[in-house]
Parts: structure tokens; C-alpha cells; sequence
């Protein structure tokens, strides 16, 4: 089987739209949660909803980066594929090495372009409106990946997972098993999400569980997640590819694990999420010993993060008390099915860069959850195992292994 | 110029994201670079505008800006005539 490294990364985030802005902001603790912009096709562009803040990307603007017929034919979320993914090949320098049919593209995507649909739902519902007629083809979930072959050129495996929260993770494990397996001798991997649309923004006020401040994950005082958007991608490539051509090394993808609850639709359960660590880590080669650092799943919500605590202490024991943990999401928010590839794309860079960040804007850890969560700024670690967890509605559990390279 | 012109120059221009003193009536669209996704945006935006609906087999024939206003003033001629909007509601299935 191959050793799968990443050779290269891209991003368009709320703290960041490129990967030297993302590393800046997530080493210096810099949030890209933000006050709720004016939103399209709501009265006055106010959601009218219970929260106020949410992680949104400020400084992307398709016209430069992209033909005006694509952007025509896409929603928001594939033109931050389409852009994190060029960001990602060009630094591999993919297409030069690699044949286009050995590449596999594999994304994650939850919600699709759903705001392009609202809008055109708009026009129907209140004026019998006739449909934009690239419509269908902004709107269907698997656009970002298509996309991306479209206008990359790659003409290997190429698909969008979906399963809600965790997509991006499956996407990222999935690919890494057909690269080590041989399938493929690259791939694309990562998420895109662009969600933010009024119906969204109302569906998930109803649900209860968006932060009416701020995204405090594993704080005692959390009160709930905090929407985001954006795209994440790396470049998986075998190690022999990319020791052959003396290709830049930014980490190395050891384990991928996966799990269902098979219990409820909304409450997560910590048995699946500890079966899933239990797997990558065998799958992995590792023992639980050897983990360093977790990117964790990280809500902010009282049961992810409860459940999320537990789910360690049963996989880890009495170690788990000692494990340096972080969540990203206070950040740059909850991406959704994006999330997965924004956290892969942190554990990257603090292994990378020996640094793990820290939990930003929480000053309070829950003493319940008997966690070693790092706050107030990063801290060093010497090279090591890293586990980045993904736990989504309906109870798919993904979680990815990542090693320090050296 | 009239105003159908500098309505459907307007709409192509933000279409391409360009100026819109860079299109006139002879202006084609290989010049604009327009592709067939440009094409299709467009064409749906001018029948926005226009209230109109434009058959399928005329979209092929359009090659210049100019096509596009003297189409637009044809339909909306014929809207005016028949004194109701040509089928511009979707067909029911």
C-alpha cells in the first residue's frame, strides 16, 4: 500500500481566502465570526432571525477568478471549490505531474447550491416566475466536483459526498484510501459550502441550537455553533510520487475511520463517534497512545461537545484528560459539509508548523468534560499523531490520522 | 441608440462584466467572448426585462448585439399586437 502525503493545499474561509491568511489568522486567533451581512432575497436583507453573527467570506469575488459563463452556471460554494482547488493544484503542480485520468476528485458538499434555489423558489411562489434555466445545474449537490475536472481538466474518479457535517471528512478519507490503495495516483480532497441563504439562516434559527453570541466551543458557557461558509482542499499524492519529483511535503494522511449512530437524526451518540476514532487509528497502524493533538468536531453545542468528551474518554481512558484539543469552528465557524476540510486543513498547519491553535474566545473550559482544551494561544508540540473528528446530523461519524512530516 | 439597445447592452455588459461602452450593435458575440452559458444567462436575462419569451430555434440565429435588440423589438412588437405575452409562463407538465 502507498504512504499518502499532501503536497498541496487551498482555501477560500472567513479567515482567510488564502492559506498564508488562514495560517495568520488561526495562529494569531483572529475569528472571522462577524456580524450577519445584508441577506439576499430577505426583507431589508435581514433574516429576521434569534443570532446575529455568523462566519461569512468577505473578500471573494468570482469575476476575478472566473469566466462569466461559469459563474452564471454555478452557486457560490463551487466557485470557492473552483478556486480552493486551482489554489491547491498549482502549488503540487499538479497537472504537470500527474495524468489526468490518475486523479481522483473527491468533495464534500451538503447543502448544494441551495440559495440559488431559494431565489428562483422566490419567483415562483410569489410571481409564478419562470426559472433561471441554469438553475438545475447551479443548484445539483455534485457541482463543485464537476467543476473542478471541468476546469482543472481532470479526468479521473470524480464525486461529491454528502453526509451533512461530516462530507468533507469522507471526502478526505475516501480519497486518501484510493491514493494509498493505488486507485488513483493523486487526488483533490476537501469540501466547498456557501449555505448562508435566508431559508437557512431561518431554518437553523428554529432549530435551536445556533449560538445567539458566539461560537464558545467546550466553554462551560457555550450556548451553540456558529454558521460559516467556505472551501477547503488539499492535494493527496503516494509519498514515491512526490519524493520522486522532490515535491513539498505539508503532512501525511496515516488513518480514516467511519461510523454510523444508528440511533437518532439530531442527537449524537459517543459510541459511533468513539467507534470512528477506534478506526482510523487502526486503520492508521497507531496506537491511542501516540495521539497528540485533536482537531475536534467542536460545536459549541452542549451535546456535541458532551458527547464529543465522552466519546474521547472512552476511546482514550484515562489519557484522555491529557490530550491537547482544540476546535477550530470559533474561528472560522461551521462550514457544514465544508467543515471537515477547513479543520483537515488547520491539523496540516499546526503539525506543520509544531504549533497547536487554540480554542479562540473561550477563557472558560467546562470542568466537566475533563479535557485538556488549549486556550488563549497556541501551544508547541513536537511532531505526532493528530486526529480531526467530524460528527454530523443523522450520526456519520468521520474521523481522519495525520502525522507530522519530517 | 434606443432604449431596447441600451437596455440589452446593459444587460450584456454586467452579464460579462465589462463596460458597457465597450458594445455596440455590431459588436458580435465572438468579439465578447460569449460562450453557450453566457448566451443562455443572457438570453433569459433579456426576457426578464423584456417580458418576453424567445423560441428555442431563434437563439442559434443570434450572432451580434444587434440580433439580439432588432429579436427583442420583433417579440415585443408581437406582444403588442396579440395584446398578451407570449407563452411566457412554463408549459404545465
Amino acid at each position: 500500500m502507498n504512504r499518502v502525503v499532501i503536497t498541496g493545499l487551498g482555501c477560500i474561509t472567513p479567515i482567510g481566502s488564502t492559506v498564508s491568511a488562514f495560517q495568520e489568522s488561526l495562529f494569531s486567533g483572529t475569528t472571522g465570526i462577524a456580524p450577519i451581512a445584508a441577506v439576499p432575497d430577505a426583507p431589508d436583507g435581514d433574516p429576521g432571525v434569534r443570532y446575529s453573527q455568523a462566519a461569512q467570506v468577505f473578500d471573494f469575488d468570482p469575476a476575478q477568478h472566473i469566466d462569466s459563463g461559469i459563474i452564471a452556471a454555478t452557486n457560490r460554494n463551487t466557485q470557492f471549490a473552483i478556486v480552493a482547488a486551482r489554489q491547491a493544484a498549482q502549488q503540487a503542480e499538479l497537472m504537470k505531474h500527474h495524468a489526468p485520468g490518475d486523479i481522483a476528485i473527491i468533495m464534500g458538499c451538503a447543502c448544494g447550491g441551495r440559495s440559488s434555489e431559494e431565489h428562483e423558489v422566490k419567483g415562483l411562489y410569489t410571481r409564478n416566475a419562470r426559472a433561471h434555466p441554469l438553475t438545475i445545474v447551479r443548484t445539483m449537490a455534485s457541482a463543485g466536483a464537476s467543476n473542478v475536472s471541468i476546469d482543472l481538466k481532470i479526468t479521473g474518479p470524480t464525486l461529491d459526498i454528502s453526509t451533512a457535517c461530516a462530507s468533507a471528512t469522507h471526502a478526505i478519507g475516501l480519497a486518501f484510501h484510493m491514493v494509498r490503495s493505488g486507485m488513483s495516483t493523486a487526488a483533490i480532497a476537501g469540501g466547498h459550502e456557501a449555505p448562508l441563504s435566508w431559508g437557512f439562516y431561518r431554518a437553523w434559527d428554529s432549530m435551536r441550537v445556533v449560538s445567539p453570541t458566539r461560537c464558545r466551543p467546550f466553554a462551560a458557557d457555550r450556548d451553540g455553533m456558529t454558521l460559516g461558509e467556505g472551501a477547503a482542499m488539499l492535494v493527496l499524492e503516494t509519498l514515491e510520487s512526490a519524493q520522486a519529483r522532490n515535491a513539498t511535503i505539508f503532512g501525511e494522511i496515516v488513518g480514516f475511520g467511519m461510523s454510523a449512530d444508528a440511533n437518532h437524526i439530531t442527537q449524537p451518540q459517543a459510541e459511533g463517534a468513539a467507534a470512528a476514532m477506534r478506526k482510523a487509528l487502526a486503520d492508521a497502524n497507531a496506537s491511542p497512545e501516540e495521539v497528540g493533538y485533536i482537531n475536534a468536531h467542536g460545536t459549541g453545542t452542549q451535546a456535541n461537545d458532551a458527547t464529543e468528551s465522552s466519546a474521547i474518554h472512552q476511546v482514550f481512558g484515562a489519557r484522555a484528560s491529557q490530550i491537547p484539543l482544540s476546535s477550530t469552528k470559533a474561528l472560522h465557524g461551521h462550514a457544514i459539509g465544508a467543515s471537515g476540510a477547513l479543520e483537515a486543513l488547520a491539523t496540516v498547519l499546526a503539525l506543520r508548523e509544531g504549533r497547536l491553535p487554540q480554542t479562540a474566545g473561550v477563557s472558560n473550559p467546562d470542568p466537566s468534560l475533563n479535557i485538556d482544551l488549549i486556550v488563549n494561544e497556541p501551544r508547541p508540540t513536537e511532531p505526532t499523531l493528530a486526529l480531526s473528528n467530524s460528527l454530523a446530523f443523522g450520526g456519520l461519524n468521520a474521523v481522519i490520522a495525520l502525522r507530522t512530516w519530517r | 441608440m434606443d432604449d431596447t439597445a441600451q437596455r440589452c447592452i446593459v444587460i450584456i455588459a454586467k452579464a460579462k462584466n465589462i463596460p458597457t461602452d465597450t458594445i455596440t450593435l455590431d459588436t458580435s458575440f465572438e468579439e465578447l467572448n460569449i460562450d453557450s452559458l453566457d448566451k443562455i444567462n443572457i438570453s433569459f436575462e433579456v426576457e426578464e426585462a423584456f417580458d418576453i419569451a424567445i423560441p428555442d430555434d431563434a437563439l442559434g440565429s443570434l450572432k451580434t448585439v444587434g440580433d439580439v435588440v432588432r429579436g427583442v423589438d420583433q417579440l415585443v412588437a408581437a406582444k403588442a399586437a396579440s395584446g398578451s405575452a407570449p407563452s411566457a409562463k412554463p408549459a404545465t407538465p
